[in-house]
Parts: C-alpha cells; structure tokens; sequence
C-alpha cells in the first residue's frame, strides 16, 4: 500500500531563508506519525505544502496519492487541517466558523458536530472574537473531527488546550485512526507524541534526522537506570556508554546506559548487591534533546544542577 | 539572604519608586517611540500629499486670480453661489491668502481628520485587537500609558502638519498671521477628529468601526458645515459669507470661520482646545470602565449553528463586507440627494470655472449647462463608487494578513472561488451603490425641477462610470495576486490618482497625457455627451485583463501571512 504522505527533498526557501532543505517524510495509512521539532524547524512550512498553501521550490510531494499543489481542492474534501494558531472572522459565532469550514470541506456530520461540542465544552454561541486561543482551537478541532475525511493535518493542534482537553483530543485522534484515518501530528509536546504516535520524524533546521518508530529510536538511546546497593558499586564511569552517573547520600545511583553497555552494569550493580532497581526506557524528551545537542546533560553537569537545585530548595524553605 | 525575601525586598524597593513617577503613566514616552517608529512611512506620505495639494492650489489660484480685480470677480460669484459656498467653504475675502483658503482647507481639513483618526486608531484599538497591547500591558506600562501616548502621538503629528503649511504659505510670500493661522487651525481640525476618534475607539471592540467611525465624523462634519455655507448670507461687501449655524457645528466649519488672513479670529481656536478636551477626558474616563480588548458593549451572543447562506464562501463574503457597502450606499445615497437637489442651481456653480464657462458658450442653453453639471458630478459618484470596490476587494488581502484564509483554503474551497465570492461582494455593492446615486439624484432633481425629464439620463450618467470603477477594482485584483503586500497601497494609490486626474487636474493644469491615465478621463459626459460604447468597452478590456492577471497571479503565489 502506498503511503499517505511522501515527501522526499523538498525544498523551501523564502527569499534567503532556506525554510525546508531537502526534507523527507513519508506517512502510511492508518497510523499517527509524530512530526517532532523545534519553533522554526519547518514543521508548519511543510504542512503549509502538503496542503498546497506554499509552492515547493524542489522536491517531490504526494498526498492521498495527488499533487497537493495542482489537485488541492480534490485532495482538501479528504483531508482536514488543524493549525496551532487558529485564526477566525470575528464578528462569526464559533457554530457558525465549524459550520463554515465543515460545509467547505464536503458536509459535517451534525450528530458528531454536536457531540465534539460537548465534549471540548465549548460554546458555539460566542464570538470568536471573544474566544481564547484555546476555544479557538476547539472550533478548528471541532470542525475537523467533525468531518468524515482520510487524513488529518494537525499542526500543534493543542498549545492553547488545558489537560483535560488535551485528554478529549487524543481520545479525538485515537476514534480517527479507528475508523481507518491517518494523522500527522506536528508538535513539540514530546508527551503527546509518545501516547498517540507510532512513528515520528524529526526535523531540524529544514532537515529530517530521524525518522522511525519509537521503539527503533529507543533502540538509538539510553536506559536509564536508577538503583540502590548494599555496597558502593564501584567506578560505573569506567564502563563505555555508561552516562550521567550521580551517586547520592544514602547510596542510591542514577546513570543513563546505551544499550550495548546494559550488561555491564547489570553485571557491577549485582556484585554490589542490588536492594532496588528501576530501569526507563529513554524518553523522547532525551531523544529530542540528543538530536538538537541541547545539552544532554553529562555526568558533571547532573551533579551541579542537582546541587544547584538542592541548594535553591533549602533557600526557599529556610526563613 | 533566601530568594523568597530577595524577591519580596525588591518589590517593596519599586513600590513608592513608581508612586512617585505617577505609575499610571509609566512606559508612555517607550509607546511613543514605537508608534512614530511604526508610522514612519504613513505619516510623512500624508504630510507630502498635504504639503503638495497646497502647493498646487497656491500656485493655481496665483495663476487664475493674479490680480485684485480677478480675484474680486472670483470672489462675488463664488460667494453669490450657494452650490460653490456648499462644496468649497464661506468666502472671507479678496486677498490670495484668502481665497487660497477658501479653495483648498475643505478638502485639506478632510485629509488630515482622516490621518488623524486612522493614526488613532491605528495606535489604540488595533493594537488591542490585534492583542499587542495586552502584551505591552503585561510589561511595566502604566494603565494610561497607551491612551496618553496616543494623544501625544496625535497632538504631535497635528502640530507638525500645521509647521509644514504655516512653511509652504509664508514660502510662497503670504502673511505670517494668516500662515500660522492657518496651520493651527488645521492641527486643531486634525487634533478634535483625533480625539472624536479616540473616545469611538473606546466605545467599539473593532478597529476597522473605530477607522468608520472616525469616517463618519469627518463626513458628518463636511456635511454640516457645507449645509451652514450654503444657507449662509452673503455679507454688504459682496465678497464674504457669514455663515448659517450648522457651520458651527462642524470642526472643518471652524477652520475656515478663523477666516486665515483676513481679519483673522484667533480665538476660533479655542474651539479646538477645549472640544478636544473634553473628547480626551470621556476617553480617559471610558477607557478605565472596560478590559483591554473590549469594547464598552459586552458582545451579544450569536446563533450556534450557521444559516445555510452563510456557511458558504460567498456567503462569507457578503458577511464581511456588508458592513461597508451599507455605509458606503448611505453615504452615496446622501451626496446624490444633495446633488440632484442643486442641480437646477448647477449654472451658478459652473459660472465660477473658466473651461466649463467656455464649454458653456459652445452649448448655448440653459440645460445645457446643467447637464454638463451632471456629467461632472456623476464622475465624483463614480469614483466613490470604484472606492466601494476598492475597499471590498482589499479584504481579500486583509484576510490573508490575518491568517483567515489558510483554514479556508485548506478546506475544498479554491483559490478562485474565494477570489470570486468577494469580487461579486464588492464589484456587485459598487454596482449597487451607482444605481442608488442614480436614482436617488434622478428622484431629488425631478422634485425640484417639477419633471421626471431627466431621470433617465441621470439613471444612465450614474450606470456610464460603472466600466471606468471596474477598472480600479482591476488594479486592485491585480495587485492583490501580484503584490499582496502592497495592495492596500497600490489601490487606494489609484483611487488616489483618479482623483487627483480628474477632480483637481484641470485645476492643476495637467497634460492630457497625465489625464488619459485615469478611466474616469474616458467616460463620457453623460447627460452632456451621448452615451458613447467604445471606451466604455475599452475599459470593461482593461478591467478584464487586470483582473485576468490578478486571479493568475493568486493562482501561482504563496499564500502568506
């Protein structure tokens, strides 16, 4: 089956900004693909293509099999786009904007209209222009989940909602991949990637640098194990791929692992007779942060920060 | 020392610090800055076009009314005409200052309240709509410091603007006193729609009624003083107007009642000062009554599900530009009304103009003349009827700008049908708003003239300018494909340049050439000429292509923010 979305070098540039640089992405059918990256990687330009908003410069582009840019209108009755910041037409109530852009699109279903009102408790009799970001999201959310379409464009579709809502989303996203859709989550909440997503791709600076599923971008990263001994375990920074190692006061030791240097620990934290151990697989925040060098944090660095926060914690409770 | 008391330490350092600044104001003089900084293009464009429609009235009144006796002669028709005393001002003199005046500070009060309240606006509602200001609120900026800003921002921009005319008229050899009065006077005009402005600005939660409803005083303001004029009494010498109340009334009615350089009244001024005043403090005292971003009416709730008309992309259209074409038909409506009604009066009017007086001698009749009038004035309500297409067509590049057209383009809505629905909108209302001068001056001038003679020619003078509107609405179209950031500019600018062609252009003593650049040169003199079909079908070509270049453009273009 061919997949949703094949993006394979596209190139953007706007004037001398190099937007997107031969960026590839590809989404199969039925799966949530997280599009993970930081303000200004891109990840809004290349939605902005694969809806035909923007021109590619270079680069081939698919969706549902069409050419985003040529056949936009026959591809937008199959597809349904939520941006993270959701502009309205004031003097508009919020019914109206979901019946406007649902109409648009080919037809909502009225009952699921109602139903998704209720349950993003938002208020169709409003103005937009009284409505927060976060309301303004729920009518964009509202009118896309309303639709009966193929594919999701979700571009940050909930940096204004609280967590409640947040909790009505995903539960949104996960009836629209069962009912056989396909969602591209863009977003920078690493959390909400990890509960929805199958696959991700990160993007940087116009550039994808990964891409696969989460289990294989685990496999890329490290455990972190966090124990307690009955004796000293030794030198654990000896062993190679053995990170972040921080040994507390009462004989407790936190340390991140690659996962060829897994045995080896195991083996010292053994000899040193284990009391309790926990083990993590790697979160994509640390995933994240290896792959745009924000400092994953090393051994010395843990230790100061966490001498530092220690410190700060007696500042603020001592009188 | 624990950062809990570090922090609490600093608070109370600050505290009787701002209390001593007068923290209401804090941040003022930074808002300043930002707003010259934003309006370093705008303001000095206006100050040009002010500046120059000065000049080029100074120069051609020197030129027409060289002489004492020239002028006397200007004068006494000018002031025995109740049509001219309507549209250019009460006479106050025989000096070139003074009719100078009279000539142009009508049409200069109009500009500089309209940059005024724009400026205004500009700076208080549109910041808080566009949700600026409740950003710059949160940084340490005094509850007042935006309104204040604003009128610093406004008294400053007057005051310039008054420095630049009180220059070009002593620059061009007239007397101080009558310079400098002058130029106050428009500051002061400028200043009091500035402050009307303000307190509208208040009152409504959207700048885009904060911009109409300083339109609206400044229209409201032409009209009462252009009605005052025109029932005023023509003084013993001839060649001066005392005028009726209602120029009292009207902010531009006391500009020129200073009567700049001829027994000049200074205290006139007064009338600014304390009108703008009081205005300011209901603006103060409006502004602490409500949150930033609201306006003074808590916004009514609305229907919770779409009509079927207006979940549509033309039914979007007609939702947002509705608005305007009621104003703009109103407004239309109104003007015809007073043109239809003077019709009959048009002889005095033409008399006072030396080519429609020798196009008066080759037609010979009494008629004659009054049809020539209507030709002439059809082109003004023809223009703003291009103007009414111009503004609805621009929204397609203000949606744009606000983001609004993304969500709407991502659904199975094209590029064309959305371009569409709103060029039916606009083109259609300005349309409408050609029919409705046309029949609303065909009704008034059949009133007063006791037959329906000529209503169907006056129907018909209205209908001939439609071609030459649609041309603009090209320019429009076009610049919004090919130029999205410019559109604004580039069609007010043509709106701006038919103006100028084909109002003051003779006036100026344009090249033919220079005229030819405007549709409405080609649009026959309806009822005075035949309707002629050829330029009437050259423009409806040229409109075609501009319009045909617009929608490709938009086809092949980004769709940007």
């Amino acid at each position: 089956m061919p997949p949703v979305i094949v993006v394979e070098q596209l190139t953007k540039t706007f004037g001398d900004v190099v937007a997107l640089d031969h960026l590839d992405l590809s989404v199969d059918e039925g799966e949530v693909h997280g599009f993970l990256g930081p303000n200004g990687a891109g990840k809004s330009t290349t939605i902005r293509v694969l809806l035909g908003l923007l021109r590619r410069d270079a680069g081939h582009v698919r969706v549902l099999g069409g050419d985003p840019w040529r056949d936009a209108v026959r591809l937008h009755s199959r597809l349904a786009y939520v941006p993270g910041d959701v502009h309205l037409w004031p003097t508009l109530t919020g019914g109206e904007a979901i019946d406007l852009l649902g109409k648009l699109r080919g037809g909502l279903d009225r009952r699921r209209r109602e139903g998704l009102i209720e349950r993003f408790q938002l208020d169709p009799t409003k103005r937009c222009a009284t409505y927060s970001k976060g309301n303004r999201q729920k009518v964009a959310l509202v009118a896309a989940f309303a639709s009966t379409v193929e594919l999701y464009l979700l571009d940050e579709p909930t940096s204004g909602l609280d967590p409640l809502m947040d909790t009505v989303f995903q539960a949104c996203v996960r009836e629209a991949i069962a009912g056989g859709a396909t969602v591209l989550l863009s977003s920078h909440i690493l959390a909400e990637v990890e509960a929805l997503g199958d696959r991700v791709t990160i993007i940087r600076d116009g550039r994808s640098v990964e891409s696969g599923t989460l289990a294989e971008l685990r496999q890329l990263t490290r455990t972190n194990v966090r124990a307690e001994t009955h004796r000293p375990p030794g030198d654990l920074t000896a062993i190679a791929g053995v990170h972040a190692v921080s040994v507390g006061a009462d004989g407790r030791v936190e340390l991140e692992v690659e996962p060829d240097a897994l045995t080896e620990v195991m083996r010292h934290l053994t000899e040193a007779g284990i009391r309790s151990l926990v083990s993590t697989p790697p979160s994509l925040q640390q995933l994240f942060l290896r792959h745009y060098d924000l400092s994953v944090p090393t051994a010395p660095d843990v230790v100061g920060t966490t001498s530092t926060s220690v410190s700060a914690a007696d500042d603020a409770t001592s009188p | 020392m624990t950062a809990a008391t570090r922090m609490t330490g600093t608070t109370a350092a600050s505290a009787p610090d701002d209390a001593e600044h007068g923290h209401a104001l804090t941040g003022t003089g930074t808002l300043v800055r930002v707003a010259l900084r934003r309006d370093r293009i705008v303001l000095p464009v206006w100050l040009v076009v002010v500046s120059g429609l000065l000049v080029a009235s100074i120069v051609s009144v020197t030129g027409l009314y060289g002489t004492e006796a020239e002028r006397v002669a200007y004068a006494t028709v000018a002031s025995a005409s109740a049509v001219a005393r309507a549209f250019d001002g009460p006479m106050s003199g025989t000096s070139l200052g003074a009719v100078t005046m009279t000539e142009v500070f009508g049409v200069l009060a109009v500009l500089i309240g309209i940059m005024c309240s724009q400026a205004v606006v500009r700076h208080t509602r549109l910041e808080e709509e566009s949700g600026r200001a409740e950003l710059v609120g949160s940084a340490v900026v005094g509850r007042h410091a935006r309104l204040t800003a604003a009128v610093i921002v406004l008294t400053g921009i007057s005051l310039v603007t008054a420095a630049a005319t009180t220059v070009t008229l002593l620059a061009h050899d007239l007397p101080v006193a009558g310079s400098m009065l002058a130029g106050l006077a428009l500051a002061g005009v400028g200043v009091t729609f500035g402050s009307l402005t303000l307190v509208g600005a208040q009152v409504t939660a959207s700048a885009r009624t904060a911009n109409g409803i300083g339109a609206a005083a400044v229209g409201i303001a032409f009209l009462l003083r252009a009605v005052g004029d025109a029932a005023g009494e023509v003084a013993a010498s001839g060649v001066k107007v005392v005028s009726a109340w209602p120029s009292w009334l009207s902010p531009i009615g006391w500009g020129q009642q200073a009567r700049a350089f001829e027994d000049e009244r200074w205290w006139v001024l007064g009338l600014f000062v304390a009108a703008s005043a009081a205005a300011t403090a209901v603006a103060f005292v409006l502004s602490v009554h409500r949150d930033v971003g609201a306006g003074m009416h808590p916004p009514r709730s609305g229907p919770a599900v779409a009509s079927r008309a207006t979940a549509t992309a033309l039914g979007l259209a007609w939702r947002l530009q509705r608005g305007g074409l009621v104003m703009w038909s109103v407004g239309v409506a109104v003007i015809a009304a007073a043109l239809g009604g003077i019709g009959e009066q048009a002889g005095e009017l033409v008399a006072t103009s030396d080519e429609l007086a020798a196009a008066l001698a080759a037609l010979g009749s009494a008629d004659a003349l009054i049809d020539l009038y209507f030709g002439f004035v059809f082109g003004i309500v023809g223009l703003l009827a291009a103007a009414a297409m111009v503004q609805g067509l621009l929204r397609l590049r203000s949606e744009e700008a606000a983001g609004r057209l993304e969500p709407l383009l991502a659904t199975a809505c094209s590029r064309g049908r959305w371009l569409t629905s709103h060029a039916v909108c606009a083109i259609g209302g300005g349309g409408l708003v050609l029919v409705v001068a046309g029949l609303i001056a065909g009704f008034t001038d059949a009133a007063v003239a006791g037959s329906f003679d000529r209503f169907g020619s006056l129907v018909a003078a209205a209908l001939v300018q439609f071609p030459a509107a649609l041309v603009l609405a090209g320019v429009a179209i076009a610049a919004t494909g090919l130029l999205p950031r410019w559109a604004a500019a580039v069609g007010w600018g043509a709106v701006g340049v038919a103006f100028v062609v084909g109002q003051l252009g003779a006036l100026f003593g344009l090249p033919q050439a220079a005229l030819n650049v405007s549709p409405f040169t080609h649009v026959p003199l309806v009822p005075a000429e035949p309707v002629v079909w050829l330029p009437l079908l050259l423009s409806l070509l040229v409109a075609a292509a501009l319009a045909a270049v617009g929608t490709l453009a938009l086809h092949h273009r980004d769709i940007r923010s």
